[in-house]
């Protein structure tokens, strides 16, 4: 039903039930929010975006209010504007002011809003928040005194990860946002995927930074440090950079890694081929024997670390092929070192990623061979943007440039790894080919494309037909193992992925962007499908030539020394 | 004998979050405090995270997280002991005993607790030592009160 109400002394229409914000939004009229977070119930905390009705004289939130008949609304009077402002006020006065020294300095929430409303001398002066800071995960910092409770992260954690490793603690003014029994991180159920990073307004949350490792390592004449990145980020970085979203920037960042000072540039997405080589040959196997099926994809860490905490009875199940970061890991510091004559200990990688899960994953015991580890540190999206700016290069301004050999080419199939359904779609390409010695007539497959949180698909690989299902939000992927769990039996092969619409929006991915930027992304990877001429992963020359050089065929024994690895049920508050 | 946590447990059987209040108080009756382990206890049986049991546990004070002291000092923070001075009992004995409300202190003697309105206003400021009143507390008073209960240990 239409009706129409009165926003700042002009008749607008709105539908019966819209929220507030909406309609003013559709009028061009910003109001701010802290707390809200579209397609999620409102929970009005933080007051920011209060509106005056003049109907009832009252100051409603905008975030939670729909709309009424006879609404009189002022979004920027007087009174609201002195109320916001005031708002601001109180929720700077408790904070710990040290903005220059923040890791969110010109990109945070509360400074802009602090602008906006033109503060600049504390009014309210609070005690200030003295919460320890907690180092203890892998991949994220929390420093709880820079929080204003707007209660995002844990919204994230629990609706779209189904983790609920944090959650609100104590009352009143000794209110904080933390673990259970207020432990560190690593005590917690936290699979580190970082999505409560993408939803603080502040410092509170942010990446474990890898920075001075890697420097200290470029300084180093003994060592030899190589560089990865992820099919995802070449299509994402040039959004730190004030591009349009979707741009893909590989032949730049390549230009930009050399200019840092990386001795050797290598493509993750090589890697990807590599899994893909791996992991139809086990599906295959597995639908062969009948055995442990479906079986579920392995790449996503923090996919992993949740399955091994929540669904330990589907561990069998999960491929045992390690992720690309670690299988191109694993292979430079054997093969590659040993063709370059590099020492192992001296060859450092680096490995780029959108991801903040990947730094766990990174030192995860079991990725190590004789003691070494596979990856030595891995930088987020938002850290490498930092790292070209540091070194000052204007990537812009620079020519394009390839990667470097072995380990730098890739198909294009590799390149759908960074979206939901891209590995599923890769893995299919090449278990049609193994299947049936044919290529598939139609590669793009479209059923399992979009960044919905949930795909399934049926495909029909000679007499095989093959029940295939693609998740992402793990939210998604506990009410696809709960079907399973209650006996649903068509599903031979499941891709999961933590983060909404896949890796393309990671938990490392540039701050503050909206989902129209992730479809930009997504789209500019199925483009690169789309042009580019190798489309199969079982085509990659430089996969074939390292299976014929030295890991001889997919699951040898060689392969799963190095290219496999294992899971199991961790100890941690549920 | 006390009873463990899978007993009062079972005797919530099927029971959702609603209960969870209720299973919180009658663990902490049973045993004096909520350990970590009958945190987990419960989540497992109510399939709530620990973090939410954790959280809304914290939000009360009538919960507590460590055993209590040999001593359990109630005070009353409720209207009449607030305006006759309560706050600044529960000040001292916060730095007497070198503990914050809620926690028990390092020898296991003493523990406070912060209670609303204890139904003795008459006697207000007042403070309940193991069900032992004492009312009209003055920092004077409860010094004296304090170093008797250290003495009887
Ligand atoms: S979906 Fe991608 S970015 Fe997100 S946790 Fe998994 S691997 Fe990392
Ligand atoms: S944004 Fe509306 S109350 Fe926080
Ligand atoms: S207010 Fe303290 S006993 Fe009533």
């Amino acid at each position: 039903m239409k009706l129409t109400i009165t926003i700042n002394n002009k008749p607008v229409k709105a539908e019966k039930g819209e929220l507030l914000l909406d309609v003013l939004e559709r009028e061009g009229i910003r109001v701010p929010t802290l707390c809200y977070m579209k397609d999620f119930l409102p929970s009005g905390a933080c007051r920011m975006c209060v509106v005056e009705n003049e109907q009832t004289g009252k100051l409603i939130t905008a975030c939670s209010y729909t709309v009424d008949h006879g609404m009189n609304i002022k979004s920027h009077s007087a009174r609201v504007i002195e109320a916001r402002k005031t708002i601001v006020e109180l929720l700077l006065s408790n904070h710990p002011d040290d903005c220059l020294y923040c890791v969110r300095n010109g990109n945070c929430d509360l400074q802009d809003l602090a602008r906006e409303h033109c503060i600049t001398e504390r009014r309210i002066s609070g005690e200030k928040n003295r919460h320890h800071l907690d180092l203890s995960s892998a991949s994220i910092v929390r420093d709880p005194a820079k929080c204003i409770l707007c209660g995002r992260c844990v919204k994230v954690c629990s609706e779209v990860m189904e983790v609920s490793a944090i959650d609100f603690i104590n009352r009143g003014s000794q209110t904080l946002i933390g673990p259970t029994f207020n432990k560190g991180l690593n005590t917690s159920s936290c699979i580190n995927c970082g999505q409560c990073i993408m939803v603080c307004p502040t410092g509170a949350l942010s990446e474990k930074n890898h920075f001075a490792e890697i420097r200290d390592a470029l300084n180093d004449p003994a060592k030899t440090v190589v560089v990865q990145y992820a099919p995802a980020i070449s299509v994402t970085l040039a959004e730190e950079f004030g591009m349009a979203a979707g741009t893909d920037v590989n032949g730049l960042m390549n230009a930009a890694l050399r200019k840092i000072g990386f001795d050797r540039i290598f493509d993750t997405t090589f890697a990807a081929d590599l899994t893909i080589m791996e992991e139809s040959a086990e599906l295959i196997e597995r639908i062969t024997q009948g055995e442990d099926l479906p079986l579920i994809t392995s790449c996503c860490p923090g996919w992993i670390k949740y399955a091994e905490e929540f669904a330990c009875d589907f561990l069998p199940n999960i491929s045992s092929c390690k992720s690309p970061q670690q299988m191109l890991g694993a292979v430079l510091k054997s093969y590659y070192a040993d063709i370059s004559g590099i020492e192992p200990e001296n060859l450092y990688v680096v490995a780029i990623m959108p991801c903040t899960a990947k730094k766990f994953e990174g030192q995860r015991e079991e990725m190590t061979q004789k003691g070494i580890s596979d990856i030595d540190a891995v930088l987020t999206t938002r850290e490498l943007a930092d790292f070209i700016r540091l070194f000052g290069i204007s990537i812009d301004k620079l020519e394009a440039e390839t990667a470097d050999s072995p380990h730098g080419i890739r198909s294009s199939a590799g390149k759908l790894f960074g979206v939901s359904g891209g590995v599923m779609e890769a893995a299919l390409r090449t278990a049609y080919f193994k299947l049936t010695n044919k290529e598939m007539k139609q590669f793009r497959i479209q059923q399992v494309r979009g960044c919905i949180g949930r795909k399934e698909a049926k495909i029909q690989i000679g007499d095989l037909q093959l029940g295939v299902a693609v998740v992402n939000g793990l939210a998604n992927a506990k009410k696809l193992l709960d079907e399973i769990r209650n006996g649903r039996n068509d599903l031979h092969f499941i891709e999961v992925m933590a983060c909404p619409g896949g890796c393309i929006g990671g938990g490392g991915q540039p701050l503050r962007k909206n989902s129209e930027s992730i479809i930009k992304r997504m789209e500019a990877l199925y483009q690169i499908d789309e042009t580019e001429t190798i489309n199969v992963s079982h085509k990659n020359p430089e996969v074939l030539a390292l299976y014929q050089n030295f890991l001889e065929k997919p699951l040898s024994r060689k392969s799963h020394k190095l290219l496999h690895t294992t899971y199991c049920q961790r100890d941690v508050l549920l | 004998m006390k009873a463990t946590d899978a007993e009062i447990l079972s005797t919530y059987p099927n029971a959702g979050k609603e209960s969870l209040i209720p299973i919180l108080q009658e663990i902490q009756e049973n045993t004096g405090f909520l350990s970590e382990e009958s945190i987990v206890h419960v989540g497992k049986h109510l399939h709530v995270p620990t973090s939410r049991i954790y959280g809304v546990a914290t939000f009360y004070n009538q919960f507590r997280f460590e055993p209590k002291g040999k001593y359990h000092i109630q005070v009353c923070r409720g209207t009449a002991c607030h305006v006759l001075g309560s706050s600044s009992v529960l000040d001292f004995l916060e730095k007497e005993l070198k503990i914050k409300a809620g926690q028990t202190s390092r020898d296991g003697l003493f523990s406070i607790e912060v209670v609303a309105c204890i139904g003795a206003c008459g006697l207000a400021p007042v403070i309940c030592v193991n069900k032992t009143f004492h009312a009209k507390v003055t920092v004077d008073s409860l010094k004296h009160i304090i170093d008797e209960y250290r003495d009887a240990s």
